[in-house]
Parts: C-alpha cells; sequence; structure tokens
C-alpha cells in the first residue's frame, strides 16, 4: 500500500496517524507540505526514522528543493521525481492519501 | 497628517502548501506603503517562510522568497521570528534568509532585520501592537 502525506506534520497529525497505520513493507511518500516530515533533527524526526525499519520512505524531490531543505533531509529518505511517484503508485495495489 | 500605528503581521504558515504567506506579504508590502510602522513575526510553521535556498526550478511554483530580501528597502526592518519553533522544526538562524535594512542614522550602516525571539518576548510585541494581522 502506498500512503502519501502532504500536511506538515508540526501542524497536523497526518503524517503521526499515517505512520500508526502503515503495515510493514508499505511505502510512504512526502509530498507538498508533508515534505517537512523529512527534516533531520526536528521533533518529529525520531518517530519517522524509527517507522523506516519497516516501512520505506520517499519525499518528492521538487516539494523538497522548493522549500529550501534539500540539505537538510535525513539518512535514509528516497528522493524522487513525479515519474517515480506514478511508478510506486503502479507498482502498490491501493493508496491512502492522508489529507 | 495621517496617522501611524504599530501593525504586527502573525505568520504561522508554511510558504507553499496554502496561499497565506504570499498574502500576508502583500499586504506587508501596502503597510509599508501607507508608512506605518511595521513588525513581522514568523513562528510556528511560518518560520519556514524565510529558510534561505528556496528553489523552484523544478516546481509550477513560484518561488517569493527572494521579495523577503526587499523588505529592508521598504523600511520594514523589525523582523521577529520565534526560537522555539526553529528548534522544533531542527532549523537555526543560518538556515534563514539574511535579512538586512540600511540605518540611514548611522551613514547607512547595514544591519540585520531577523531578531530571535522567545514566547515572553511574543506575549510582549502582541501587547504592544495596536493592530494585530494574523496569517
Amino acid at each position: 500500500m502506498l500512503h502519501i502525506v502532504n500536511k506538515s506534520p508540526f501542524e497536523k497529525n497526518s503524517l503521526e496517524s499515517c505512520l500508526s497505520c502503515a503495515k510493514d513493507g508499505s511505502v510512504v511518500l512526502l509530498i507538498e507540505d508533508g515534505v517537512y516530515g523529512a527534516l533531520k533533527g526536528s521533533s518529529v524526526s525520531d518517530a519517522l526514522q524509527g517507522a523506516m525499519s519497516k516501512v520505506k520512505v520517499y519525499a518528492l524531490e521538487s516539494d523538497v528543493k522548493l522549500r529550501g531543505i534539500a540539505d537538510k533531509v535525513m539518512d535514509g529518505i528516497n528522493l524522487t521525481d513525479v515519474n517515480g511517484f506514478v511508478d510506486l503508485a503502479a507498482e502498490q495495489d491501493k493508496t491512502q492519501s492522508w489529507l | 497628517m495621517s496617522t501611524i500605528k504599530q501593525f504586527l503581521y502573525v505568520n504561522r504558515k508554511a510558504p507553499y502548501g496554502t496561499v497565506y504567506a504570499l498574502e500576508s506579504l502583500e499586504v506587508v508590502l501596502i503597510g509599508a506603503a501607507f508608512e506605518q510602522d511595521v513588525r513581522l513575526l514568523f513562528m510556528d510553521d511560518g518560520v519556514f517562510q524565510l529558510v534561505k535556498g528556496q528553489d523552484s526550478s523544478d516546481s509550477e511554483i513560484k518561488n517569493f522568497s527572494p521579495t523577503y530580501n526587499a523588505l529592508g528597502d521598504y523600511d520594514i526592518n523589525k523582523i521577529y521570528v520565534d526560537k522555539q519553533s526553529l528548534e522544533e522544526r531542527g532549523l537555526s538562524l543560518d538556515d534563514l534568509l539574511h535579512l538586512t535594512w540600511e540605518d540611514e542614522d548611522e551613514d547607512w550602516a547595514e544591519k540585520d532585520s531577523i531578531v530571535l525571539v522567545d514566547r515572553s518576548e511574543i506575549v510582549a510585541l502582541m501587547d504592544d501592537a495596536e493592530v494585530v494581522l494574523s496569517f
């Protein structure tokens, strides 16, 4: 399953809810303001780091760059482009968007 | 003669997910055009508005962060950033745009516009303001 998070984890609990519901082996994709969850050394980075042992985490690179945080993304997060986004959606059987 | 009031703009939203940040910037520039006493406060996700290195080359969205550099030219030089909000986001002052203004009274010496504040200083900022505009 592909979980998509597009809200800032500092403003909404979307990422927290997503991580608590994501099954082992599923994929989490951070887009739009959701990419702020990829910041290293933040108050939510430990939660995401901890989840990486069971889920694979991607972030949309164009949204990361737009927000000026490309050099602040924590290790273990895979940056992808829109083609990668399409591939992830096609590979996974279904998608849950944590709006 | 027009009345000068002290305006505080409270910015709490990240720059691109909603239109609040861009709208705030436009209203701030209008306020400055009317020669009002303008102060800007960035807290919560609003601190993301000032992160340097924003790059829209791979996006359809316009990067409006260079506009913050022009604030000094409009005599907007009181820019307050909440320290706690930066820390929660793994950020520091070095990660922000270097915003400056030139002090006419000191032979146009370049001075920093950004001041880091804690929550007690924010209480005072809100208390001192005659008009608060929230974004």
